[in-house]
């Protein structure tokens, strides 16, 4: 990773990077923005590349499909996450399998990328478990409704981690709008105090329900927020995968070394609304939409592999068959779904039920009886 | 009872070096009201350390250790202090077990010094039990006497649900004859402190004494025999000691320094209604604090429940 700011100049321990510009290593016009850019990772392989467009169709398809089943009352709600796709995917695939992840809840093409069922996260949409199911055993703390909330749990994690003498490193996902959260200053606060292995990852996707940027912050980046806090940060252009899994895989293997935790700031655009109940067009212009259509990161990447030839017809149809199968499957599995049974609630409130739970239990659980027809 | 804690922590430990101690200056000061003195020195930095000034932090921080299968036992400061982080115990700590479908255990002790009498400035003698007792997946409990705060704290530790643990600050210089380690009865557990026939006097923390005062008036002046019930815990209520005790005597009382409106004295008196009606000779009364903010320290004994508010509702019940 090079300094592309060379105006700024920071001691070691306030490095930023992308001030500027978002740091890229493909071009919207899907070429390589350098010849010989080293952040390029040619360490991902052909077959590596490849997942990484694969995730990503992946990823937009099941979109679809989830605002389709919340169209047709089958979820309760959900928070689309197209145009982010890249951002997404590009950090979980730098990822190692044994890093945790504290996703918010907007972190679709993470779960995809880390192998996690999507039938889990739609049940939680649907309204049958909090949390959502699946994700615990595939490193992934469960779905965070309270904006920010997660982070001072990752720090905490990534305290456990450090007493262990462990290499996991513990990524933090968040938005924008997060970042004026009380409980954001206070996690990068104590994760730089005592030197903790996190990496905190803001997806600022410019629009925190309907507000924008400019109303949550008066700082002209939201990366730069990490010189305050005397960690380094990363202003990235995450509409660009390539370059979100380059500055991920360095900064996680920086903190693995023991360079104590970082801020990426990921450059993307929410293009649907914040959730299936959300009405953008109160608040957001067309024209910006458009020019963050054109700046599509699917497209971007599949022109670029393309280019590189890694991508044509035969994997296009490919993954266009891998992509309807799991839209497929997600419908098959959540469309009319059986609800948990309501007595589980009583089972999951401590380790093990109280008396008082237990009598309240029964008493739920006679009255359903009785309403049986 | 500060040096039961501190021992409490300290064996506790000992024991386990998955045990953490943290909080705001609770290192090297050893805790403003030096519960956790030596323990800095005695477990070293990384077992009993200074946090940054960050209540929600503090509580998130905890969370994320037990993720991890840490136990953590995290001071707030003071009562007021720990609204701050009311968005961690009750969106987090209180519902992670559950939201994980079961798959994680969040054994965290949030210990509070909690409630009035010390003569302090605004926001440090709040009494906070009910916001934390009306959560679901939270345990409070709140020891009265050096014995159970020892044992209460240790069974805390060891619990692997989340426990907040309120220190009655002003039984803090309470002092008992100890032989460590002591345990006492379960810290769900009421425990009749003192019998009697005629009226039930419930209470918990620093009201207990006030209770034990108010029974021995109550006996030597008007030969009144009053049954001493410390609650120990305030969620769950063990309402099985309680009821026994009403079915027997047919009158009680409830004491706690909280405001009247929706206190413990409230859910007390509702339960004893429903499960021991017949056995009623007279209203459930309550001797509490007052629905107003927690007064200046000058106005702290006027407002406070004293012996003889607590001797009025006896009266009120015994000659109903």
């Amino acid at each position: 990773m090079t300094n592309t700011s060379p105006g700024l100049s920071y001691p070691a321990d306030m490095e930023l990077w992308g001030i500027d510009e978002p740091l890229r290593v493909v071009g919207a016009d899907g070429k390589r923005t350098g010849a010989a850019d080293p952040r390029y990772p040619d360490d991902l392989g052909s077959e590596g590349l490849r997942r990484l467009l694969t995730d990503m169709v992946v990823t937009r398809r099941l979109d679809v499909e989830l605002v389709r089943l919340q169209r047709q009352g089958q979820l309760a709600l959900f928070s689309p996450c197209l145009g982010q796709e890249a951002a997404q995917v590009g950090v979980a695939a730098a990822m190692m399998p044994e890093d945790w992840l504290f996703p918010q809840y907007r972190e679709l093409g993470m779960f995809v990328a880390r192998g996690i069922d999507p039938v889990g996260i739609a049940m939680m949409w649907r309204g049958a478990y909090h949390g959502g199911r699946g994700l615990i055993e595939k490193k992934t703390m469960p779905m965070c409704i309270v904006v920010g909330a997660q982070v001072p749990h990752a720090a905490g994690y990534a305290m456990g981690v450090k007493l262990d003498g462990a290499t996991e490193v513990v990524v933090a996902v968040m938005g924008d709008g997060a970042l004026s959260e009380g409980d954001v200053h206070e996690a990068f606060n104590m994760a730089t105090v005592f030197d903790l292995p996190c990496l905190f990852v803001v997806q600022n996707n410019q629009w925190a329900i309907s507000v924008p940027p400019q109303t949550q912050t008066h700082s002209t980046t939201l990366a730069q927020k990490a010189v305050a806090y005397g960690m380094p940060g990363v202003r990235c252009d995450g509409n660009d995968v390539l370059a979100t899994y380059s500055v991920t895989a360095e900064s996680l293997r920086r903190i693995r070394e023991g360079g104590g935790p970082m801020l990426v700031e990921l450059v993307t655009y929410r293009r649907g609304p914040h959730t299936t109940s959300d009405d953008p067009t109160r608040y957001r212009d067309q024209a910006e939409l458009e020019h963050w259509a054109a700046l599509d990161p699917v497209d971007r990447y599949r022109r670029h592999l393309e280019g590189e030839g890694l991508w044509g017809e035969p994997e296009e149809e490919a993954v266009g068959k891998v992509a309807e199968e799991a839209a497929a499957r997600l419908r098959a599995e959540v469309y009319d779904a059986p609800d948990p049974p309501v007595t589980e609630l009583f089972d999951l409130v401590f380790s093990k039920p109280t008396k008082e739970l237990e009598h309240q239990r029964a008493q739920l659980e006679s009255s359903l009886t009785w309403n049986e027809p | 009872m500060v040096g039961a804690l501190n021992a409490a922590l300290g064996d506790a430990m000992e024991r386990d070096s998955k045990v953490l101690v943290f909080g705001e200056d609770v290192g090297r000061l050893g805790g403003v009201f030096r519960v956790t003195e030596g323990l800095f020195e005695r477990f070293g930095p990384t077992r009993c350390f200074d946090t940054p000034l960050a209540e929600s932090g503090i509580v998130g921080l905890a969370i994320g250790l037990a993720l991890r299968g840490y136990r953590p036992v995290a001071e707030l400061q003071f009562d007021g202090f720990s609204y701050p982080a009311l968005d961690q115990v009750i969106n987090q700590l209180a519902k992670y077990h559950l939201r994980s479908g079961g798959l994680v255990e969040l054994g965290v002790v949030v210990r509070i010094p909690s409630f009035g009498r010390i003569g302090s400035p605004e926001h440090h003698s709040e009494s906070p039990e009910t916001y934390y007792a009306h959560t679901a997946g939270l345990r409070v409990v709140c020891p009265s006497a050096p014995a159970d705060a020892y044992s209460m704290l240790r069974e805390a530790v060891e619990c692997p649900d989340p426990v907040i643990f309120l220190e009655p600050k002003q039984r803090y210089w309470a002092k008992q004859d100890l032989e460590l380690p002591v345990r006492t009865e379960p810290f769900d557990h009421a425990v009749i402190r003192r019998a009697g026939d005629d009226v039930t006097l419930v209470a918990y923390g620093g009201a207990v004494a006030v209770a034990l005062s108010a029974a021995e008036e109550a006996e030597s002046q008007a030969h009144v025999g009053v049954e001493v019930v410390d609650l120990r815990s305030l969620s769950p209520i063990d309402f099985d000691t309680l009821v026994a005790s009403v079915e027997k005597t047919g009158r009680c009382v409830v004491v706690h320094e909280a405001p009247r409106t929706l206190g413990v004295g409230a859910e007390v008196a509702a339960v004893i209604q429903e499960r021991a009606f017949y056995h009623l000779e007279a209203p459930v009364l309550r001797a509490t604090g007052f629905d107003t903010p927690y007064p200046p320290a000058r106005l702290e004994a006027q407002w406070l429940p004293g012996v003889d508010r607590v001797l009025d509702a006896v009266e009120a019940v015994w000659s109903y």
